[in-house]
């Protein structure tokens, strides 16, 4: 890439194209357990393009909604707009646990190699620690029951470490086999990671996270010196597809706030 | 059966089934009486200093905040708060100086609008301790076995995480499939308030939308004390028991308080307020900011009528009721910021 080229703003930011990448991932006549912010926009964005049938389910108890408006809550009364039913915590958290969610979103402030997420705190010690963070929420089920689960976060390197210092929720704890061992139920885990910087799976034996897609500008070596672990890097690293100039209107047009995609 | 791991975390509001079953002979009865009150006599009956408490809603979902503020005028102490994703209601009582432990599913976190710094500044200091971790499902799943009657209910979350290191549950061997099952301890709240559209003078309730974890939690309460945007007729109920979320025979108090959840979200009555919120992120950044906001909001006012004049009165419930039906649009100072 020339300088030139690099200087340019394109019509997109990364937060656009994370919230249009964590959408691709959800097919149509599949369920996703959904969360505050991108992950909503993603499951809303989804369903007004490629998955209409997209089934929508929110932990304070909204179930299949059509949302024409991005929610400020998962507990909103905007996530039952058009909804099938306004449920329960029970019913929801049930429907997970019971095997009916094909998706689930979860974000933190840390991510392991294998998946497994921090949303409890940071430095010091869980009885004394330097910065307190909200806590599990509906992570450690969502992370817990649904059968596939998509991380989107920032990536740097003190946000993509080697071992997290808290599994708030849990990824493929220590590798092949963990997840089942400690009773978590069997097909479950995180599939995919999104970063402003790339898309990323976990190897199917050793269950350690793998590029994928490297985003339209970004380096091997910008995602190494953002990522704190060995991060698997095939040979041949395809280029994540950028939103349209008309996806990236859609996004404008169900957040007109900018309140989780920003400008 | 075999105990596989047991959690570390302190064991807030489990009482053995026996227990709870002769507390309920011994304080609860389904006679018809009214049970209206005023709030300062709610709070000042039924909440008592060490209390474990727990505010029905979620987040900035139809809590009541009627309930909140009299709690942390009549200065109640040494609190232990569900922090069943409990945020502003959580992050006001600790500024108010009324909590001294904290079981966290979610909490000190604002969500899309930011971490608390009242909340967070308290247990990096020390002043409030978090004695257990637990996840929003496993939180509501406590409920339901205090509702049920039993000591602990089976899931299939927390396994194999710190946030299990940190609960107060129990892995065992399950006898039936031989997998690991983690058991989570009941839970029956010393005192819980639930803020309703509608209910009669004998707590009978009917709620609109969705009912997140109330309709549980609400059946757990040792205590329950109902705030209530009108309180309708008997016959109303009567005529229409399909409606009625939670019956009357479990309520301790029944409080009529119009916008008695402001500023949080009311389903079909009015959106979060977020300048209200807003200016509470804003001042609650510094200790004497956290002060400030109280004298004004909370100690300068007598009652919550006079505390909704203060936030805009009905000119303002007015414009909520319209952004809730898409008709206005949302001011939020977070948001401004956010933009820049």
């Amino acid at each position: 890439m020339s300088e030139a080229e690099s200087e340019e703003t394109p019509y997109y930011t990364p937060t656009h194209l994370m919230a249009v990448a964590a959408s691709r991932v959800l097919e149509d006549n599949k369920s996703v357990f959904v969360g505050t912010g991108l992950p909503m926009i993603a499951a809303m964005f989804a369903q007004r393009t490629h998955a209409p049938n997209l089934l929508i389910i929110f932990e304070a108890g909204a179930v299949g909604p059509q949302m024409r408006m991005l929610p400020i809550s998962v507990g909103d009364s905007r996530t039952c707009y058009k909804a099938i039913a306004a449920s329960s915590m029970h019913d929801n958290m049930s429907f997970a646990q019971a095997g009916w969610l094909d998706y689930g979103f979860l974000g933190g402030a840390q991510v392991d190699k294998y998946g497994n997420l921090n949303t409890t705190y940071i430095g010091g010690t869980w009885d004394k620690p330097k910065v307190r963070l909200p806590g599990s929420g509906g992570a450690n089920d969502v992370g817990s029951n649904c059968r596939g689960t998509i991380i989107i976060m920032r990536q740097e390197a003190q946000k993509f470490v080697d071992k997290v210092t808290f599994i708030t929720t849990p990824g493929y704890l220590d590798g092949p086999g963990a997840r089942e061992r400690a009773g978590l139920p069997s097909g479950s885990g995180p599939i995919k990671v999104i970063s402003q910087l790339g898309i990323y799976g976990f190897d199917e034996e050793t269950k350690l996270m793998k590029l994928e897609s490297i985003h339209p500008g970004i380096t091997i070596d910008q995602i190494r010196e953002n990522t704190s672990f060995d991060l698997i890097i095939p040979d041949d690293v395809p280029e994540t597809t950028p939103p349209t100039p008309q996806g990236v209107a859609l996004l404008r047009e169900l957040d007109p706030t900018g309140m989780a995609i920003g400008k | 059966m075999k105990i596989l791991d047991e959690g570390e975390g302190e064991l807030v509001g489990w009482h053995d089934p026996d227990e709870n079953r002769e507390w309920i002979l011994q304080n609860k009865s389904p006679a018809l009486v009214d049970k209206r009150m005023d709030i300062t006599e709610a709070v000042s009956k039924f909440v008592r200093d060490g209390d474990v408490l727990a505010m029905g809603g979620f987040g900035h979902i139809r809590v009541s905040f009627a309930g909140i503020y009299e709690m942390i005028r009549q200065k109640k102490r040494e609190l232990t708060v569900l922090g069943k994703t409990a945020v502003h209601d959580m992050d006001l009582l600790i500024g108010g100086g009324c909590v001294s432990k904290v079981e966290a599913a979610y909490s000190f976190g604002h969500e899309l609008r930011g971490l608390s710094s009242c909340g967070r500044r308290a247990v990096e200091s020390g002043q409030v301790k978090v004695v257990a971790e637990i996840s929003n499902g496993g939180f509501q799943w406590r409920f339901l076995g205090g509702m049920m009657g039993v000591p602990f209910i089976p899931t299939r979350v927390m396994l194999g995480s710190d946030t299990f290191r940190k609960s107060s549950a129990k892995i065992i061997e399950d006898p039936f499939s031989g997998k690991p099952i983690c058991l989570l301890p009941s839970c029956n709240p010393d005192v819980v308030f639930i803020h309703v559209p509608r209910c009669d003078r004998f707590g009978n309730c009917q709620i609109d939308g969705i009912m997140i974890e109330d309709f549980e939690l609400a059946r757990a309460a040792r205590r329950l004390i109902v705030t209530t945007e009108e309180v309708i007729y008997n016959e109303v109920i009567r005529d229409h028991p399909d409606q009625t979320k939670i019956p009357g025979f479990i309520v301790d108090a029944v409080v009529e308080v119009k916008y008695g959840a402001h500023p949080t979200l009311m389903p079909d009555l009015y959106y979060f307020d977020e300048e209200v919120i807003g200016e509470w992120l804003d001042k609650s950044k510094t200790e004497e900011g956290t002060q400030e906001w109280m004298d004004t909001y909370v100690h300068g006012v007598a009652n919550f009528q006079e505390y909704l004049e203060l936030v805009g009165g009905e000119a303002k419930m007015k414009y909520l009721y319209d952004v809730e039906h898409y008709e206005a649009e949302l001011k939020a100072p977070w948001l401004e910021k956010k933009k820049k």
